[in-house]
């Protein structure tokens, strides 16, 4: 089984019940054909790193699906024909996950820890930020 | 008149003597030192310590990761770019 996010932006105007709308369609597009959405994030509103359909910020939604990847092609359908979505992208993500794990099994067993260079700088807490959103 | 490019260039001093200014460049990476496996589009934070003022991604020389990870990396930036996470230039 493979695994895949879906993030989207819904332009700044849109009701929440038409992005829950939306997340339902998906839903149903999705186990219809044996997929299924493990997670759904709503991140909220955010600014945009740059100007999109003349809008400063955005909705972020996002979506974890585990399948095949004939329900990807379906929800990107989804996406495109809906008005309100400004954009989206879909990443595979099993196989760099699965890597990443391996190494850090792989770490556990041969590596001492490594020492922490002190010339970086340390507000970076290994956490996604946008969690709390 | 030529002075007031010396700031960003460093051209001079380049070669042998390394200046300070170059504090950027690290042993070892962030990446390596916080074991991060997965380099996440998501992860605006992490990313933005590989991106220019100006939102140029930044050489190898300057990260000091590895080969395999500059191309994640690079493949991240990508991602965030085209979702609004990270700009494609800024100015």
């Amino acid at each position: 089984m493979r695994t895949y996010e879906l993030m989207f932006i819904s332009s700044p105007n849109t009701i929440e019940e038409d992005i829950n709308k939306l997340t339902s369609q998906l839903e149903h597009a999705v186990t219809d054909r044996g997929g299924k959405i493990t997670k759904i994030e709503p991140w909220g509103r955010r600014k945009l790193a740059y100007k999109i359909e003349k809008f400063d910020e955005g909705i972020y939604t996002l979506v974890h699906i585990e399948g095949t990847g004939h329900e990807i092609a379906e929800a990107e359908r989804r996406l495109r024909v809906t008005d309100f979505v400004i954009r989206y992208i879909s990443v595979r993500t099993d196989e760099d996950l699965k890597r990443a794990a391996k190494v850090k099994a792989k770490r556990k067993t041969t590596l001492a820890p490594r020492p922490i260079d002190d010339d970086f700088d340390s507000d970076f807490d290994g956490e996604d930020e946008l969690d709390e959103l | 008149m030529a002075e007031m490019e010396n700031d960003d260039k460093g051209g001079k001093n380049g070669r042998n003597g390394r200046s300070s200014r170059h504090s950027r460049r690290r042993r070892v990476s962030r990446l390596t030192a916080e074991r991060i496996d997965y380099i996440d589009y998501k992860d605006v934070k992490l990313l933005q310590s590989f991106i220019a003022e100006n939102g140029k991604i930044l050489p190898r020389r300057l990260t000091g990761v590895s080969a395999w990870q500059q191309r994640k990396v690079t493949e991240a930036i990508k991602r965030a770019r085209n979702i609004a996470l990270l700009p494609y230039t800024k100015y």
